[in-house]
């Protein structure tokens, strides 16, 4: 099972690059000495069973905690001590694990809003017009996940699944060099997780973006991502293709094969 | 915008342009208050409507804005100078506000807000040197521009007027601009805007100083229009009878200070009749106002919209099941 | 030093019925959220009945438990229903408001239905004084501070030791996972309404023979009782307690060492100083921004 996308193995310098991260929480280990990279254009999902650490790994890399120990570096620049809107600033772009569109805004507004501030100044964008001269941008991305037919509605009133779409687009919107996703498939219809998935390959494919994606959803993880790491107790078992990681007996054992 | 909604604003408008040149002084000065309310609850639907913050102390900068105005008029100062160091005055103690807001989580932001209009009631009560103390400060002049005198009632109301207008395009331009957007995600969801490169605390700052700015004008305007002020005016009661027009009128609905300020200004006059019992209907009304209406006045729209959305979609539901019936038959 | 300790006994006899207005005002907002401005009048409501029932006849006692179930009904029962469940849902500010408005109309609906003027009211404890090591006490104060002590002893005790007050200890702290519990919130939410009621009706009947009863009386009471909760902690019961009694203490302190007009004042002060210092009150613990 080759996917033509995967021939394509992303080559460079890294995008991301976490070293030797640790935080604990009281005696619990969370996370204990974790180190990765992420090549440009790659995609590089990370599993484990729950408690494996990967959320408080993500939340490390989006500056909602502070780590122990380690370093993360984005595109070579040290960015350990990064809140989350100095990340966004710098080009990092998340989903989050429950739905965090802004409800009373139009689907358009959201995507809108989204990239907005990485225009201008503060004082300039007093006399900006409405929506910052990223309509036609929006509109691509509306095209793009087909919620051309919902996008004048206010994202509160649409379905699980079609806020879900509007939640992932919204990442993209500023253009970001790393985008995060936790769980992009979480609590949505089985028959819709194909269509992230061609979705995301995709956006990979055209925007050269790079992202790292936390799933549970094993098929999905396969078929996405270029290189897999695998979490348990806080510390990685192992990182690899995908194939690599399906017929690593220590995986298997740990996670997978039960 | 829709287009009722511009023929129900050019429509009050009109109301504010005619009515009030067939009225007597006492209606003249309701209708001088309610534009004056009208300002200073624009800026308060700015901080707690819009970007979703919590202010309770809303008041103090209406008293600042008022005593700057008289201080600076009763030391010879000219009115057009007084207004707008007031407003500088306000923007920049609405910035220092702010800061408690950043640190401190809803509830306890609302305390905040609390304890320094207090503060400062306190100070305008006790600095007789400065503010006359409870005795306040009488005798404020009217301004007068170029060869117009505004000692006038009427003419003075139409000043007023004039300002709010400016101030109502001023502030619907704010909201048209990307910034609307900016504090409706921060109000909505902090986080959420934070991670989108939202910068939450400068917005936070700006929605406290540019609400507080609105505040000081329009204490400035009524301290030039009752020509006498005193602390009484500026305590945590106002602050929270303001916070009241604004969540009744409509918080993040732009008109809702108009009606919510109606509410707080005109209603109770209306009310006079019952004498008495006035107050009480008064609370009461606003009891079963907030308990029908939790969004306020001028979400009755919303509401009937989304009622007829709902049956919409229940009478499309009924009418697919009754063809999948009619298939399976 | 006599002066002090007596002002000291004393203030604390006003500061317990303080405790008793902020205790309840705590748990309504532990357990539901409502910010409750009307809680002023909460505590004039009860004053009132029992003056109405003392003048068809009835003795004080009698009153006095006539009143509580009253309150629990009203205040507790119908503020509930009618007031906090329709708008629970609609965050803090629509809550606010209503109360807001309730205030406004309680106290006026007093004075347009009822009277203007402050109305007598009996005394609860002998009118004597005793001498402990040179310190005058009344036995008001004592009466008073014990009464309202006991009171929150009790509350205390029952929110902490029965299963009961424990079931409403799990709803304020998190409501979904009690109700997956099978704790039955609305009904836990009930009673710590009526717990606020029965305290707001106690408070009525020890500071009513002092200070009259008068439609406005719930004002500056709400006001203190609010400061008190909020510097004692507004998410610990203990802190009201202790919120209470600091307040009544300087209260009584400042109004006879610095002046009489600064009585008001104090709370005031007290409130800001620990707004700026220690939001979260002085036995409070800081509150988590939720993700």
């Amino acid at each position: 099972m080759t996917h033509p996308h995967q021939h394509n193995r992303p080559e460079g310098a890294p995008v991301l690059k976490v070293t030797d991260m640790k935080k604990a929480y009281g005696a619990i280990q969370a996370v204990g000495g974790v180190s990765f990279e992420v090549r440009p254009g790659e995609i590089f999902g990370v599993i484990g069973p729950n408690g494996s650490g990967k959320t408080t790994l993500f939340n490390s890399m989006l500056g909602q905690i502070t780590p122990d120990e380690g370093k993360i570096e984005l595109k070579g620049q040290d960015v350990t001590k990064c809140g989350p809107l100095e990340l966004n600033r710098r080009g990092v772009g998340r989903t989050f694990q429950t739905l965090q569109v802004f409800g009373k805004m139009t689907v358009r507004d959201n995507l809108i809003v989204a990239a907005q501030e990485h225009h201008g100044s503060m004082f300039s964008r007093m006399f900006a017009p409405s929506d910052s001269g990223l309509g036609a941008k929006a509109d691509a991305l509306i095209d793009q996940f087909h919620i051309r037919h919902v996008a004048h509605k206010k994202a509160g009133e649409l379905s699980y699944g079609q806020q879900k779409l509007v939640d992932i687009a919204m990442a993209f919107m500023s253009e970001p060099d790393l985008v995060l996703l936790d769980e992009p498939c979480a609590g949505v219809n089985p028959s819709l997780v194909g269509g992230i998935s061609t979705l995301l390959k995709d956006l990979n494919r055209t925007r050269q973006g790079s992202f790292v994606v936390i799933e549970h959803n094993m098929d999905f993880v396969m078929d996405l991502c270029h290189r897999i790491m695998v979490m348990v107790e806080g510390k990685v078992l192992a990182i690899g293709t995908p194939e690599e990681i399906r017929s690593n007996k220590q995986v298997l054992d740990a996670y997978l094969g039960n | 915008m829709k287009k009722l909604n511009l023929f129900i604003t050019l429509a009050v408008l009109a109301v504010f342009l005619v009515v009030p040149s067939f009225l007597k002084n006492y209606g003249i000065h309701i209708f001088t208050t309610w534009l004056v309310f009208i300002i200073a609850t624009m800026g308060l639907n700015l901080t707690v409507g819009y970007a979703g913050q919590k202010s309770l102390g809303h008041a103090a900068f209406f008293g600042i804005g008022a005593y700057t105005v008289a201080i600076l008029l009763k030391a010879g100062f000219s009115f057009w100078l007084g207004l707008p160091v007031a407003a500088l005055i306000c923007f920049f103690t609405g910035l220092a506000l702010g800061f408690p807001a950043l640190r401190v989580q809803t509830i306890y932001l609302a305390f905040a807000t609390l304890g320094f209009n207090t503060a400062l009631w306190l100070v305008m009560r006790n600095e007789e040197w400065l503010t006359g103390g409870t005795f306040g400060i009488n005798n404020i002049a009217r301004p007068s521009l170029g060869g117009i005198s505004f000692d006038g009632n009427l003419a003075y109301y139409y000043l007023v007027l004039v300002f709010t207008v400016v101030l109502a395009l001023l502030l619907w331009g704010l909201l048209r601009s990307p910034w609307g957007k900016a504090f409706t995600a921060l109000r909505d969801n902090a986080i959420r805007a934070e991670s989108l490169g939202i910068d939450t605390r400068g917005y936070t700052l700006l929605s406290f100083a540019i609400g507080a700015v609105y505040a000081g004008i329009a204490g400035g305007l009524y301290a030039s229009q009752v020509q006498f002020i005193d602390p009484a005016l500026f305590t945590v009661g106002a602050s929270i009878m303001m916070y009241l027009m604004v969540v009744v009128g409509g918080p993040g609905y732009f008109l809702g200070p108009v009606l919510g300020s109606a509410v707080g200004v005109v209603l109770p006059e209306w009310l006079r009749f019952a004498q008495a019992w006035y107050l009480f209907i008064f609370g009461a009304a606003v009891v079963m106002l907030m308990i029908w209406l939790p969004d306020g006045l001028l979400s009755i729209p919303d509401r009937i919209a989304a009622r007829r959305a709902s049956r919409e979609a229940s009478a499309a539901r009924a009418a697919a099941a009754k063809a999948a019936q009619g298939v399976q038959a | 030093m006599t002066d002090f300790l007596q002002l000291f006994l004393s203030g604390l006899a006003t500061g317990s019925i303080y405790a008793l207005a902020a205790l309840g005002f705590t748990l309504l907002w532990q357990a539901s959220g409502t910010i409750n401005f009307a809680q002023g009048e909460f505590v004039m409501l009860p004053a009132f009945m029992m003056v109405v029932l003392l003048g068809s006849g009835l003795p004080l006692y009698v009153a006095f438990a006539v009143s509580i179930v009253l309150s629990v009904l009203v205040l507790g029962w119908l503020f509930k229903r009618g007031l906090v469940d329709p708008l629970f849902k609609y965050g803090m500010m629509p809550i606010v408001v209503a109360t807001i408005g309730l205030s406004i109309a309680m106290r006026n609906g007093v004075r347009a239905g009822y009277s203007a003027e402050p109305q007598p009211f009996p005394q609860v404890f002998p009118d004597k004084v005793f001498d402990v090591a040179g310190v005058t006490v009344s036995a008001g104060d004592i009466g008073t501070f014990v009464f309202a002590m006991l009171l929150v002893v009790v509350t205390q005790a029952f929110l902490n030791k029965t299963v009961t007050g424990r079931a409403m200890q799990a709803v304020a702290q998190n409501t979904e996972s009690a109700s997956v519990l099978g704790i039955n919130v609305p009904r836990m939410i009930f009673y710590t309404f009526a717990i606020n009621a029965v305290l707001a009706a106690a408070a009525a009947l020890l500071v009513t023979p002092t200070y009259l009863a008068k439609f406005d009386m719930g004002e500056g009471l709400g006001t203190k009782a609010f400061f008190a909760a909020i510097i004692g902690g507004f998410n610990n019961s203990r802190g009201a307690l202790l919120g209470g009694l600091i307040v009544g203490v300087c209260e009584n302190l400042a109004a006879a060492y610095i002046s009489p007009a600064y009585k008001d004042a104090v709370a005031l002060l007290i409130f800001m100083v620990v707004i700026l210092f220690k939001p979260q009150g002085l036995l409070g613990k800081k509150e988590e921004r939720k993700v």
